[in-house]
């Protein structure tokens, strides 16, 4: 197994409302996203909403989450839930998260996991765990994410095609 | 920060020095994210709510354990899985 390092992208000064990756070539196995993000609301936790080929529909999952006092499971759909550090965290710190997407140019529908913790110096944080899939046929060659708030400056995106 | 919101948009079919833009979102594309922060605040509160029953839960397990007394099967389901 190879893991090629596509493209990082750091959000600048400005903040930004979403990332796009867009034009990915099937050339590979898998997807590997390792994010940093931090964003502008004043909570100290956000979901992530992630869409491929800019389809929010037909996403389904199960979340695992830890809280810093209970522990729940729910369902989700396209929100990656606690994937977002938000501006009333501790500051300067970023929540981390990978999203693995198996088999992203195949016919069959497209399974992703992702694991995500925030950071805050306080009882309040989170960390999950998503199976999730995509329920589509598609070849996927554009994964973005977004979330009700601008990312902050620093927030951080890699792509892997593992292969 | 600017007032209109951007996309940073990378471009993986373009050569490397090109693929990065950043773009204003349009009128749509802001709509649109105005109603998933709507629709992902509310997912968020339902699972603060949630989150608090399950706490509230288990205090009200805890006293009746150290009391003695019987639990709810809600109760008993925030200490056994």
């Amino acid at each position: 197994m190879a893991m090629t390092l596509v493209s990082t992208v750091q959000v600048p000064s400005g903040g930004a409302a979403s990332i796009e990756f867009t034009g990915i070539a099937g050339t590979g196995k898998d997807l590997l996203l390792l994010y940093s993000l931090r964003n502008s609301d004043t909570g100290t936790t956000d979901s992530l909403l992630l869409n491929f080929n800019s389809s929010t529909a037909n996403f389904s999952g199960r979340v695992l989450y830890g809280t810093g006092s209970s522990a729940l499971s729910t369902t989700a759909s396209n929100d990656l839930i606690g994937g977002i550090v938000g501006n009333g965290a501790t500051s300067s710190t970023f929540s981390n998260g990978q999203l693995y997407i198996s088999n992203y140019a195949s016919s069959a529908n497209k399974s992703f996991s992702v694991d995500t913790v925030g950071e805050n110096n306080a009882t309040a944080t989170r960390h999950a765990i998503i199976a999730g899939q995509w329920a589509n046929s598609t070849a996927i060659t554009s994964i973005a994410l977004s979330g009700g708030y601008n990312f902050l400056q620093h927030s951080t995106v890699s792509l892997y095609i593992v292969s | 920060m600017s007032d209109t919101p951007v996309k940073i948009v990378i471009d993986l079919s373009k050569p490397e020095g090109e693929r990065e833009q950043i773009i204003p979102l349009t009128a749509d594309e802001i709509a649109e994210r105005e109603a998933l922060a709507i629709q992902a605040a509310q997912e968020q509160a339902e699972r603060e709510a949630a989150e608090q029953a399950r706490e509230e839960l288990k205090a009200s397990a805890k006293a009746k354990l150290i009391a003695g007394e019987p639990l709810t099967a809600e109760e008993a389901d925030t200490l056994v899985i």
